[in-house]
């Protein structure tokens, strides 16, 4: 025990005295979440957006006002004729143009259908998409209220409720993601990092001529990054929670066994790589494209799996990640309890299993 | 018997680092492995650290089994790989103490034995490991090595690329370890080293060429070598090479080694085929031969 | 030995300080041409720090260091042109062919197609290379490498020729080839400029310098050094002189 002791003692000593390392470890968690919290957020504030109104009734003139009211959007000025509209997004201040057809109220009394015409700007395609989803709302909004006030059954009434996230704050999507993203650059890069550096070196040789277990020496590597990974995700989540108002609906308890889950398959596989490579320069080339993309791009914590063509949806399944952000989702937002989320759960204890297991078959005692 | 290697082979993906390989090192024994860049040293450093396992072939060191007992010659065996593998941000005195730990002991339990190494760079002990010069570096590392107080101690390569003042202090150290029991296996790429070794095995391209004492191996040599000097260093070696009988030519320090294929040649012939070659001040006489000319002509 | 009176290295009280600690403390020495000058020193005395101004990859702190007729400091792009530059720890290209590593330096030091086409003949031939210079270079044993290194550092046939421990854990044969191939050189005018551990090897140089600490404390040729200290070797001389630094 205390030659294990003496281990962590050193591992420490390597951790503090490196700026970098120090600079991942708790510059990254904390620029990350201020950077997706703050700066790449897929909600729209005061979008300029202009009017081209062909009826300018009442009821035209009632749905305008609403957008006006609305946070979202800021109309910059209302255009007289179409041939405008061209000249207006090029000119690059305006993201929409809403156009209303002619006879807009009487239509909607007459043929109980009116069209409004949502022209976005679609070079940022994400802040199109939204503002098309948001005015859809604002109109079905003003429809729903209309139709009750009026008694009126006209057709089926769409009626939308977004449970769980109803102001759909991205920070509810990001804060998870940072977490996953963080917990595995922590755990399986640097670990693997760690690891690799004494094979380069030429102290692994040492440590294996001496009397230690090579699990004693693979458990001492590691012990210190759990730690520091518990740090984080204590770190994150607390950010999460006090700045940017993301609840914590589900017991914290669960969400801290949970993350430790997380950490330790994110260790096991950092020591899988170090296993199979043999310098730092390889185990970060592998860490790097080998699980902090998949982790951005395939875990659902930027784009929605639902939406990827299936081959991918299938890789998906076997990221270590996507089933952690379902977990941590689910205990934050939902407030579920372990027994929704044990599928996830085994998946992970799994995974991690396979991972010691082929370290264990390829970790060397020796040499070669 | 401390080392015995009996008949060991060892080869990577088909290219031989070792080839049948037969020597035993006695205890409280200074045995050094002398040969160059590639001869195979680290590979059978490696092999009796129980780091690599042999193709053919057995061996034992401190009576344990390198292929059953791993565990126990790990124990037993203090090793110091080539480039002195230290902790680069810890300092002398962490680097010390970590290795202390994981061998199970402290530094003041085996104080004794690395006392006199230690003391010549306590000054610095708290300067990092990746600061220190390479005479440092290598007396960190052999204290570090020594302290769990190893029956066997293996040293790669210790003085390459060190100065010859750091050079000669370590030898000195070995010395005084050697006398305190210590069974010592070290390897060098410097010839000069290999008369301060009890017995010393020549190995080149993963064979030994020669075991025995430095001066068994010199009394053993047959052949005269001359050394030559000249006013015309250069041209001297040139010459030589064309004078009919030669055997081989050799820098040799501030003179060329000269060996002629006749053992009973008549150096007068040679001096007067230099002089008519245009050299002047020409010392022309025999030497006693050195491991290093052996070497050359094994 | 011709020429001896034009100075190739001239070096004024030239001084390097990384911080507090100054690791070069005002040297003056001079080279001159067709010269084998011996720099030698222990571990950390200064030698490589002093090399790297001498060969304009680093700048001196104080002091002017002249080298084939151009002020390192100032016009090191000129220097560069005008040396070879060898050492222990990287020579060629491991993952490329001999050919390939020969083509590849040739190239940048701008020689044509037609000039690295020939020497690379002439290369060939001297090393009997023959059958293996379309092998990796990582293939070939340590003293190949370091002769063919040797050479390709002299590919653009430079006035002088710095060598940072070249022969450090090569074989006696191909020590002594490889400083053949040194003599060979010297002999056609080129300056030679060397660091080596290996003491017998200060004994071939025509002058050698001692660095103690940053400074030079003897400079002269191995057998006024020798006379001077009253020893037989230039081991000895090392000794006396460097003995308890650090």
């Amino acid at each position: 025990m205390k030659r294990f002791l003496g281990f962590i003692k050193k591992e420490f000593y390597h951790i503090f005295r490196d700026k970098r390392s120090l600079f991942i470890l708790f510059g990254m968690p904390i620029a990350q979440i201020l950077l997706f919290g703050f700066a790449i957020t897929n909600e729209i504030n005061n979008v300029e957006i202009a009017i081209l109104d062909y009826s300018k009734d009442t009821e035209t003139q009632k749905i305008i006002q609403k957008i006006k009211a609305s946070p979202y959007f800021h109309v910059a000025n209302e255009i007289a004729i179409e041939k405008a509209i061209e000249s207006e997004f090029k000119k690059g201040k305006i993201k929409a143009v809403l156009l209303f057809e002619k006879d807009f109220a009487k239509k909607l009394q007459t043929e109980m259908k009116a069209t409004v015409q949502v022209i976005t700007d679609a070079t940022e395609p994400n802040i199109a998409n939204t503002i098309a989803n948001y005015t859809q709302s604002i109109f079905q909004n003003h429809q729903s209220q209309k139709s009750t006030v009026q008694k009126n059954t006209t057709g089926v009434v769409i009626q939308s409720r977004m449970l769980y996230n109803p102001e759909l704050k991205s920070v509810f999507n990001f804060v998870p993601g940072v977490m996953t993203v963080i917990l595995m650059l922590v755990s399986a890069m640097m670990t693997s990092i760690s690891i690799t550096r004494e094979k380069e070196l030429g102290t692994m040789e040492i440590l294996l001529v001496s009397p230690l277990k090579p699990f004693q020496v693979i458990l001492g590597k590691v012990f210190p990054y759990i730690f520091l990974s518990v740090i984080n995700a204590i770190v994150i989540v607390s950010m999460g929670y006090f700045i940017f108002g993301m609840p914590i609906q589900g017991s914290i308890l669960l969400l801290a066994v949970e993350s430790i889950l997380f950490i330790i398959t994110a260790l096991s596989l950092g020591i899988f790589i170090s296993t199979i490579s043999n310098s730092q320069q390889t185990a970060m080339m592998i860490s790097l494209m080998g699980l902090m993309l998949p982790v951005i791009i395939l875990s659902g914590f930027i784009f929605p799996i639902a939406s990827m063509p299936l081959p991918m949806q299938v890789i998906s399944n076997t990221i270590p990640a996507k089933w952690f952000i379902i977990i941590v989702k689910s205990i934050m937002l939902k407030g579920v309890g372990l027994e929704y989320i044990l599928k996830e759960t085994l998946i992970l204890v799994g995974m991690t299993i396979l991972f010691i297991g082929l370290s264990i078959k390829n970790y060397k005692t020796r040499l070669e | 018997m401390s080392i015995s290697v009996q008949n060991i082979s060892k080869s990577y993906k088909n290219i031989p680092a070792l080839q049948n390989i037969t020597l035993e090192v006695n205890e409280g024994e200074l045995f050094g492995l002398i040969g160059p860049d590639g001869a195979g040293k680290t590979t059978l450093f490696r092999l009796l650290t129980t780091l690599l396992l042999p193709n053919e072939g057995s061996a034992t060191v401190a009576n344990y089994d390198i292929l059953k007992q791993v565990k126990e010659i790990r124990n037993a065996v203090g090793y110091m790989p080539g480039k002195f593998s230290l902790y680069q941000d810890l300092t002398i005195s962490e680097n010390l103490a970590f290795f202390a730990t994981i061998f199970g002991t402290t530094i003041e339990e085996n104080y004794d034995l690395i006392e006199d190494i230690y003391v010549q760079i306590e000054p610095f002990k708290n300067r990092k490991a990746g600061a220190l010069s390479g005479g440092m570096k290598q007396k960190l590392a052999l204290c570090c090595a020594l302290i769990h107080k190893p029956k066997v101690l293996f040293l790669d390569e210790p003085t390459t690329g060190v100065d010859p003042v750091s050079r000669k202090e370590f030898w000195e150290m070995l010395k005084r370890l050697k006398q305190k029991g210590i069974t010592i296996l070290v390897s060098t790429p410097y010839m000069d080293e290999a008369t301060l070794c009890d017995r010393i095995a020549l190995i080149q391209e993963g064979k030994i060429l020669k075991i025995d004492t430095p001066q068994g191996i010199v009394d053993a040599y047959q052949k005269t070598i001359y050394e030559v000097a000249s006013n015309q260093m250069h041209l001297l070696i040139e010459d030589l090479k064309h004078f009919p009988s030669y055997y081989s030519v050799f820098a040799f320090g501030e003179f060329v080694h000269y060996i002629d294929l006749n053992n009973f040649f008549d150096s007068e012939t040679l001096r007067n085929y230099l002089k008519a070659k245009g050299h002047q001040s020409i010392i022309l006489q025999k030497t006693t031969p050195t491991i290093e000319d052996i070497f050359m002509d094994l | 030995m011709n020429n001896l009176s034009e100075k190739i290295i001239v070096v004024e009280n030239l001084t390097k300080q990384f911080g507090h600690f100054t690791a070069v403390k005002g040297i003056n020495f001079h080279v001159n041409k067709g010269e084998i000058f011996g720099f030698l020193g222990a571990n950390g005395a200064g030698k490589t720090t002093a090399m790297k101004m001498l060969i304009g990859i680093s700048n001196p702190t104080n002091g002017r260091a002249n080298v084939a007729g151009f002020d390192v400091h100032t016009q090191s792009e000129k220097v560069k042109q005008n040396i070879g530059y060898m050492s222990q720890k990287f020579s060629m290209y491991d993952d490329l062919t001999v050919k390939e590593n020969i083509t590849f330096f040739g190239g940048i030091y701008g020689l044509s197609r037609k000039q690295i086409n020939s020497k690379t003949e002439v290369l060939i031939q001297t090393l009997q290379l023959g059958d293996i210079a379309q092998k990796k270079v990582g293939d070939l044993p340590l003293g190949w490498k370091q002769k063919l290194a040797f050479s390709v550092a002299m590919l653009h046939e430079p006035k002088i020729v710095f060598l940072d421990e070249p022969t450090g854990g090569v074989d006696p044969i191909t020590r002594r080839q490889f400083w053949e191939m040194i003599y060979a050189e010297a002999h056609k005018g080129t300056t030679i400029f060397v660091t080596t551990h290996y003491m017998d090897e200060a004994e071939y140089c025509d002058r050698v310098s001692i660095m103690v600490d940053g400074v030079i404390e003897a400079l002269d040729t191995p057998k006024n050094l020798k006379n001077q200290f009253q020893v037989s070797t230039m081991n000895e001389v090392f000794l006396k002189l460097a003995r308890n630094i650090e």
